[in-house]
């Protein structure tokens, strides 16, 4: 009889479901998905709260009237729609060209290794953290105050523009890096400058990126009461901004001061104009995700 | 087609010498510069505008009374300016925040990173960053009304209606999606090679995140950590809307109190007139919650740095 | 470091080539079809005396002493990491765009020093055309492409004229003609090469640098671009980096041999070896290196 292999040690078939710990394995799965589930739960239940509360007053009204205190029954948020809309006008206006330029500056021209380079990023790192409520400190201090702007649609323009900054700026940072290089050897080589090259060829490149580093920056910017709070905008406003050093009220502002009021009808305004709020920057939001999905370039 | 050669016919001059200078080009470059110096600009002007009144505080108000003493009454006829009520409200809230966020921040990050199939993914994701953007009035809005009245109040009946409980829930799901997207970078900026290893020796996914994954992005989970503490810290909206505007030096999360960024936010809201000490001391509190947040936040980004470099 | 030369197009290193196949002498008398030339260049364009180029303190290329003939095509020929494309790189001023790239000796076009300090680079990359390894045509439309150039340099033509005119030349015409607006990515390979070197003509250079420009084609789409080079070698002159020896053999009219140096640290510097009419290079080299590089016995 030739030799054969030595036979396992086990005479029955070869097992390979093991002992494990599967009840562990199992329990910790579940409990790592529960960890996720309690934070879509209550966005959801936020979600359908607002919706259930507001919904008597999700009507025309919301928007063709004025705030009141007087009469909760007619009261819209007009005020804070055009408000909101003319504070991000400005603060598009401040933020956008600053923003990409200095984006432009840091990846085109700048030289990698500079100390000034250097510490224009570790600065803007910095930025993104600080927390809100300081920015309007700032603005109240410099905008506010020591320039006169007063507290006007101007003032909150320039301070959320300083807040949302940094975000535009690594937007398109981003943005102008994925450009691939050849496309710039090629532009000079040409006998471009580096201006032509940067402004023909990179930036129109890159501009789905920056698009959406704007919608991003910019519903940030909507969505911001705290360094509003002390520029004014918490005075009781029932007019249309009349220009960009008008007073003014936004709707996260206007969310706040029904808050605020005890009376029941007020939280039900309340609801009604965050349910306003959030489909709004729904919306911005999916025209940034419409963007990027249609514009996948095939370098 | 060669021109070249007849423009150098002319002798002596270099044909590729500059005829003009670029002038286009230079000024461009320095309003490019410009651009990018607005963020050193900003960063100075916080500075600055903290610093001054600060400065003018603290020579009014000595800074041992400010930091050691623990009634803060600004806007009574004898006000006192001991700062520690508002730094306890800060901790009380923050510590549940963070009670909350950092296991299901950690949770969540684990279970998208290694557990999550591709297309769950796809859809999981995006609900944690809607969740990031939802407006910090809203969380504040949702604590007052909601949580207070129909989850909190039937287990705790006698709470106050504005309570730190609630605030600090609330903003602790509200940071979730930053623990929870930056503990993901760190986890997925481990090796495929670390992983794949530790599964060919017949780990389970839970022995493999728990002892691989988990300790081989650490520093940049405990960036996640520090940084969502940062934002707790930091946080206005929720905490001026659902926990009161009383200076309280209590633990007792089921009382309202006032943190350093409600006081700022209240007193800023206020009618004071520039100079007046009340006035200075926003920019004090305010000062105070800047270091604080500036070090947390030096901190973190020390730690990114840390983990992005050992797996570059 | 041998990353850094080939950093400014294509981080992809060059494909190897099918004829270095160790087996003995190569016979390259059957594909040698540029015409003779005298051992001396007779019309200079570039006349390079002991040029050197640092990356910083590393020597990429030693010591290199050649003029380069009007309407002549020359070839740089030579194994990978030994400064051919960095050399060529310095005749178009395109290495002033790594950091710390600095040309020493003097490289003069027409008599005059291309690095001297009053020497304006946007307009050396005017009259010095350059094609690249990976064809790179802007995200634009054909006609666009070959009308950028004339565009950013302030050239007074009519357009439409012009854009034919280089697109006939650079034998593309009757492929496109029907649809100019078509994007350049709609293009083959081959065809966006040509496009590229439309493109480069369109600026009315003297001189094109080619480094590798059919590397990434087929043999097809090659022999096309190289049949190419011979037509406007009447009118441009020509310089060739390539790795294919047989390309050389059947192109050039002049070839120059470069190798690497490997000091003691294991560091690799380029260097000239040998330069001549491409004729006798390839059939009585005067250096045995040369000689062992074209029978392939390395490389």
């Amino acid at each position: 009889m030739t030799t054969t292999l030595s036979s396992p040690a086990s005479s029955s078939p070869i097992d390979l479901e093991g002992k494990g710990q599967p009840f562990v394995d199992k329990t910790f799965r579940w409990i790592l998905f529960l960890c996720l589930a309690v934070g879509i739960i209550f966005l959801a239940i936020l979600l359908t709260y607002v919706t259930i509360k507001g919904w008597p007053r999700l009507t025309p009204t919301l928007w063709e009237n004025m705030p009141s205190l007087r009469r909760p029954a007619t009261a819209g948020a007009q005020s804070a729609i055009t408000g909101t809309l003319w504070v991000i006008g400005f603060t598009a206006l401040f933020a956008l060209p600053v923003g990409f330029l200095g984006a432009v500056y840091m990846e085109e021209y700048a030289n990698p290794t500079s100390r000034f380079t250097r510490f224009v990023e570790v600065n803007i790192q910095n930025l993104a953290a600080v927390p809100s409520i300081v920015y309007g400190i700032l603005g109240l201090a410099i905008f506010a105050r020591a320039l006169s702007l007063g507290q006007s649609v101007i003032t909150a323009g320039l301070t959320l523009a300083l807040l949302v900054l940094p975000v535009i700026i690594v937007s398109t940072r981003e943005a102008l890096r994925a450009v691939p290089q050849n496309i710039r050897h090629g532009s000079l080589a040409l006998g471009a400058t580096l201006w032509q090259t940067t402004w023909r060829q990179t930036m129109p490149a890159a501009v789905p990126g920056m698009a959406t580093g704007t919608i991003l920056a910019l519903s940030r910017a909507i969505g911001e009461a705290a360094p509003l709070l002390l520029l004014g905008a918490v005075t009781f406003i029932s007019f249309n901004p009349t220009g960009p050093f008008s007073a003014y009220t936004t709707l996260p502002i206007q969310i706040f001061n029904w808050t605020k009021e005890s009376r029941e009808e007020f939280q039900v305004l309340a609801s009604a104009t965050i349910v306003l709020l959030l489909v709004i920057l729904l919306a911005m939001n999916a025209v940034a995700i419409l963007i990027r999905n249609r514009t996948q370039k095939r370098w | 087609m060669s021109t070249a050669l007849a423009e150098s016919a002319a002798g002596g001059l270099n044909p590729l010498r500059q005829t003009k200078p670029r002038y286009g080009e230079k000024v461009i470059r320095g309003i490019l510069f410009a651009a990018a110096a607005v963020s050193i600009f900003t960063t100075f002007g916080i500075i600055v505008s903290l610093l001054i009144p600060s400065v003018e505080f603290f020579t009014e108000i000595p800074v041992t009374e400010f930091l050691f003493t623990t009634t803060w009454t600004p806007l009574f006829a004898n006000p006192q300016y001991g700062v520690l009520p508002l730094i306890m409200g800060t901790m009380v809230i923050t510590v549940i925040a963070i009670a909350i966020a950092i296991p299901l921040g950690l949770g969540s990050a684990i279970y998208l990173s290694e557990y999550a199939k591709p297309k769950a993914r796809k859809v999981l994701k995006p609900t944690l960053e809607v969740l990031a953007g939802i407006p910090t009035v809203v969380f504040g809005f949702f604590a007052l009304e909601f949580i207070t009245e129909f989850v909190l109040k039937p287990i705790f009946p006698g709470i106050q209606v504005f309570n730190a409980l609630s605030a600090g829930i609330v903003m602790g799901i509200m940071i979730i999606p930053t623990i929870a997207s930056l503990s993901e970078d760190a986890m997925s900026a481990v090796p495929a090679g670390l992983r794949d290893g530790a599964y060919a020796l017949g780990a389970t996914k839970r022995q493999v995140a728990l002892r691989v994954i988990v300790p081989a992005a650490l520093s940049g989970i405990v960036a996640a950590f520090v940084l969502g503490i940062s934002r707790a810290i930091g946080e206005t909206m929720i905490v001026t809307v659902a926990a009161g505007l009383q200076p309280n030096m209590t633990l007792n999360p089921l009382e309202g109190m006032q943190t350093m960024t409600s006081y700022i936010a209240a007193a800023g809201a206020g009618d004071v007139s520039t100079g007046s000490i009340e006035y200075k001391s926003i920019f004090a509190v305010g000062m105070l919650l800047f270091i604080i947040t500036f070090f947390m936040n030096l901190i973190s980004i020390r730690l990114v740095r840390k983990y992005r470099q050992a797996y570059q | 470091m041998s990353e850094t030369m080939s950093e400014i197009h294509d981080p992809q290193p060059p494909q190897s080539t099918s004829d270095l196949n160790n087996t003995g002498r190569m016979d390259v008398s059957a594909v040698l079809e540029g015409a003779e030339v005298p051992e001396a260049v007779s019309n200079i364009v570039f006349d390079l005396a002991n040029v050197q180029v640092y990356y910083g303190d590393f020597q990429a290329v030693r010591d290199v002493t050649m003029q380069i003939g009007r309407n002549e095509i020359t070839a740089f020929i030579g194994p990978s990491g030994c400064g051919k494309s960095t050399l060529l790189r310095s005749f178009n001023r395109m290495n002033d765009l790594i950091p710390g790239a600095r040309v020493e000796g003097l490289l003069a076009y027409h008599g005059f020093n291309i690095y001297a300090p009053d020497v304006d680079p946007i307009e050396v990359r005017r009259r010095i055309g350059m094609v690249f390894q990976k064809p790179n045509v802007f995200p634009k439309s054909i006609y666009e492409n070959v009308a950028y150039g004339p565009k950013v340099n302030g050239m007074k033509v009519n357009m439409d004229d012009l854009v034919e005119e280089c697109l006939t030349k650079a034998a593309l015409w009757d492929e496109v003609k029907d649809d100019l607006k078509k994007s350049a990515y709609a293009l083959s390979g081959g065809q966006q090469q040509r496009l590229v070197i439309a493109r480069c003509i369109a600026v009315k250079p003297e001189v094109i640098l080619m480094d590798e420009p059919c590397a990434s084609l087929d043999p097809i789409a090659t022999a096309k671009i190289e049949d190419l080079m011979k037509e406007l070698a009447k009118d441009y002159t020509i310089v060739i980096v390539t790795h294919n020896m047989q390309q050389a053999a059947r192109v050039s009219e002049r070839t120059a041999f470069f190798t690497a140096d490997v000091d003691a640290n294991g560091v690799r510097h380029g260097r000239l070896v040998e330069y001549g009419p491409t004729r006798r290079i390839f059939t009585a080299p005067h250096d045995p290196r040369t000689e062992d590089y074209i029978s392939g016995r390395f490389g």
